[in-house]
């Protein structure tokens, strides 16, 4: 069995409150009319085990919802996800210990200091405190994150060096699948290189598989053997970042990702 | 074994996390104590004309309810406060079992519980010299350990409000807290309630909690001659934690169905 991740036809479904019933809720919520979003749309998707695969894709495309979905944190209401041949619904204890993620907004306990919520993390993934300290702060260094910040609260630290604690959390527990939801966002882009290269040096070294989503077409370009474009909960193009650019080239000399995406998303300029 | 040691280790976790926590919001910690104990020392004050005795009726009462609401508030507000710092996605993805997640924050509620009425003690036993020679020290600890457990599941029961609504959920925690406090006898005979509303009183552990309390601490009444109180706390404890247990992971697979744990992003 090759594949990291398996997803058949999955699809989520959120429902929003109708705008303008917010006091009207109901008890706790409750009741009130609702609209339906299909954030997920019947999507398949095989990740082979070693491969870093990107997904690109608008504002509100479900890629978060994806990751989400992979990671135990929302259940389908459609289709079945595998991580190495582990169903993510029915066998989530064993799945969780393979995997992590890191997420947009560094969530931590904000008062605790960096390193009081890595040991946090630490314990929670069975991680031995010593190693996790050696670890963390190795990460952390190459990255360039001063040692010395690692007793400093959290929100005395700048929000890209945030993201990195966050990246460090996410790599210092050795997960098999790295769950990445835009985990260069809000870093400068000599921090973003040094992310790019550590995820490509872990890759090789853990052999790893590494699923990420990225609004950065360079990153996307740079480091992805395979590339989804989702737009509005379907993909609607997956192929080598080669491959995408060679479909839309047409007459043109050459084309940038951020052309691919522009012209697949539906989302580019229109000419005269 | 090795799997009852790793499930220990990650109980751990949470605990440390907390009291990391406390360390952290020193501040608040030290106002929520002083508002405690200065509350504890008011009521108090209520009963010095009227006795003795009725110092410590009202005192007891005002220690009791203490212990039990930091049991029930720390347990409830367990997930509304993770979901408030954003960390409760990580949290409820890591490889934990949500029975050593929710072990873990009752082992430190009662620690933190403890703590902080010992300081109460101390304080109160300064102000009022209260004579507790007729005490019956070993059955008020049964007595307490016992209806620790019903605390715990009802605070069980009340975080997976918070699970399900964000805000409202919490809300909800703080008015049925209010009314425990209403129901329950602690400052006075629940007789005095009007008839319509003791039916509450006969069902809230509190109730049993403090009459059992009073009569260890106030009597030295021996723990063999309040068995019934004592069989039936215990009853609703080893009732409510499983029920507590299986509502929230009802609560759980309900939240992750409409996507409620997240915050943002
Ligand atoms: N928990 C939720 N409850 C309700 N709606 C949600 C929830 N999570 C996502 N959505 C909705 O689902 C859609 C997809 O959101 P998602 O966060 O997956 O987008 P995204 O591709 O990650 O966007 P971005 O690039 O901005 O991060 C959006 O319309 C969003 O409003
Ligand atoms: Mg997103």
């Amino acid at each position: 069995m090759n594949s990291a991740i398996r997803c058949i036809e999955i699809t989520k479904f959120f429902y929003e409150k109708r705008s303008g019933s917010g006091s009207k809720g109901g008890l706790l919520g409750w009741g009130g009319k609702k609209r339906r979003l299909t954030a997920v749309d019947s999507l398949d998707l095989e990740v082979k085990r070693g491969e870093i695969f990107g997904i690109v894709g608008p504002n509100g495309s479900g890629k978060s919802t994806l990751v989400r979905l992979i990671s135990t944190l929302l259940l389908p209401d459609k289709g079945q996800i595998e991580v190495f041949g582990l169903d993510v619904v029915k066998e989530k204890f064993q799945v969780r210990k393979m995997i992590n993620r890191v997420s947009v907004d560094a969530a931590f306990f904000k008062k605790l200091s960096c390193w009081e919520n890595l040991s946090y993390a630490a314990r929670l993934y069975g991680v031995p405190i010593k190693e996790a300290k050696g670890r963390a702060i190795e990460i952390l260094k190459t990255f360039g994150f001063q040692e010395g910040k690692i007793n400093q609260p959290m929100e005395n630290l700048s929000r890209g060096m945030q993201q990195m604690v966050a990246i460090a959390r996410a790599f210092f527990t050795s997960p098999v699948l790295l769950l990445l939801d835009e985990p260069t966002t809000g870093l400068d882009p000599k921090s973003k290189r040094q992310v790019q290269e550590f995820v490509l040096k872990v890759r090789e070294g853990h052999n790893s598989t590494v699923l990420l989503t990225t609004h950065d077409m360079d990153e996307a370009d740079r480091i992805c053997d395979r590339l989804a474009i989702i737009d509005q909960g379907r993909f609607v193009a997956l192929d080598t970042p080669e491959n995408l650019k060679l479909m839309v080239k047409g007459e043109r000399e050459e084309v940038s990702l951020e052309e691919v995406f522009m012209e697949l998303t539906g989302k580019g300029w229109e000419e005269e | 074994m090795g799997q009852v040691i790793s499930e220990l280790k990650s109980c751990y976790a949470f605990v440390e996390r907390n009291f990391n926590l406390v360390k952290r919001y020193l501040g608040w910690e030290i106002v929520f104590m002083v508002y405690n104990i200065v509350n504890a020392l008011t009521i108090g004050f209520i009963g010095v004309t009227q006795g003795r005795e009725r110092v410590l009726y009202l005192v007891v009462g005002a220690m009791i309810w203490g212990f039990l609401s930091i049991l029930f508030h720390e347990v409830s507000e367990s997930v509304s406060w993770e979901r408030w710092e954003g960390t409760i996605e990580y949290t409820f993805m890591a490889p934990v079992h949500r029975f050593t997640h929710l072990g873990g924050m009752c082992v430190y509620a009662i620690g933190y519980g403890i703590i902080r009425s010992v300081v109460l003690l101390f304080v109160v036993a300064l102000f009022f010299n209260l004579s507790l020679q007729n005490a019956n020290f070993a059955a008020a600890l049964v007595i307490l350990m016992v209806s620790s457990l019903s605390f715990i599941g009802l605070g069980l029961i009340a975080a997976v409000l918070p699970l399900m609504s964000p805000e409202k959920g919490s809300q909800a925690t703080h008015i049925f807290q209010a009314l425990l406090l209403l129901v329950s006898g602690v400052y006075y005979e629940i007789s005095v309630l009007p008839r319509w509303i003791r039916p509450l009183s006969v069902v809230s552990p509190a109730t049993y909690t403090l009459r059992a309390m009073r009569a260890a601490l106030l009597e030295g009444r021996p723990l063999g001659q309040m068995g019934n109180t004592l069989l039936l706390l215990l009853v609703i404890g080893l009732l409510l934690i499983p029920l507590g247990l299986f509502i929230f992971n009802l609560a759980e697979i309900y939240a992750k169905k409409r996507g409620k744990l997240k915050r943002s992003g």
